[in-house]
């Protein structure tokens, strides 16, 4: 495989396989938290595919991708912040974080 | 590839599993900690200078020490008895395994166009600080009404029910 050489693959393949760890985390975590945690990871992952494509571009002074990926590290601050308020405010209401408990839309 | 690559990788993927895997909590948080420098390093090593501090900043200041704080309000740190993965566990690791498998046939498919080293950038902060109020002013002034929208909706979905009441 010639193509392995190159270093963007080796940033995407780093990229795809955090993607899917933050997925599997997502997915299989009963912990809100933690599920919050495994979506961090997914951002972060495509960041750092962004990041990459804008090092290996063919205009990497266009500064698209490095502006792309620094408005998704502000989005992701802010998705971080209201989604732990929000976890948080569960737990007070459900006294647990443990989603398979929480099966309930009614309080 | 570099030496410098593979250690950042090694670093930030088992700092991700660790996240991901530990029972513990706190430990979790920590691990996400690392995985976070990792890809902070990583974007070092791609010439993202700005980018990589900003993640340092944003990520292992701001936002591990939220998760922490979640974690030490809702006493997640007790470890449950039934387990810390959900019961149907398995779909959710065959769902990540059949995305990974995607994504890198995909990537792997078109390794022979994907562009090959190119010559390194020559960014300074001050051109990207150009961008922000030039090109870019009209996002840059969305995310600051999103930030502090966010910021507004954290604290009041948070703030307890009865403060609230009064």
């Amino acid at each position: 495989m010639t193509g392995m050489a190159t270093p963007l693959t080796g940033f995407l393949l780093v990229a795809a396989l955090l993607f899917a760890v933050g997925l599997a985390g997502a997915l299989t975590r009963r912990n809100a938290i933690l599920v919050l945690i495994g979506i961090e990871l997914m951002l972060n992952s495509a960041n750092l595919n962004l990041i990459a494509f804008w090092r290996y571009g063919p205009h990497p002074e266009a500064l698209t991708g490095m502006m792309f990926a620094i408005f998704s590290i502000a989005v992701a601050a802010a998705e971080a912040a209201v989604g732990l308020g929000l976890v948080i405010q569960i737990y007070r209401h459900a006294k647990t974080t443990d989603l398979d408990l929480m099966n309930r839309m009614k309080g | 590839m570099t030496f410098a690559f593979w250690l950042f990788a090694v670093l930030t993927l088992a700092g991700g599993l660790a996240a991901v895997l530990l029972k513990n909590t706190v430990h979790c948080a920590l691990a996400l900690t690392v995985a976070f420098a990792g890809l902070a390093l990583l974007f070092l090593d791609l010439d993202a200078q700005f980018a990589g501090f900003a993640q340092i900043l944003v990520y292992i200041g701001a936002v591990a020490i939220l998760v922490v704080f979640a974690i030490l309000l809702t006493r997640g740190s007790e470890t449950p008895q039934e387990g810390v993965f959900s019961h149907n566990w398995f779909a959710g690791l065959a769902i990540a395994a059949a995305v990974f498998a995607v994504l890198a046939w995909a990537v792997l498919a078109s390794a022979h166009v994907l562009p090959h080293e190119a010559a390194m950038p020559t960014v300074t902060v001050a051109q990207i600080g150009q961008a922000l109020i030039g090109r870019y002013v009209l996002p840059l002034e969305i995310v600051a009404l999103l930030l502090t929208a966010a910021m507004i909706g954290a604290v009041i979905v948070a703030m307890d029910e009865k403060e609230r009441a009064k």
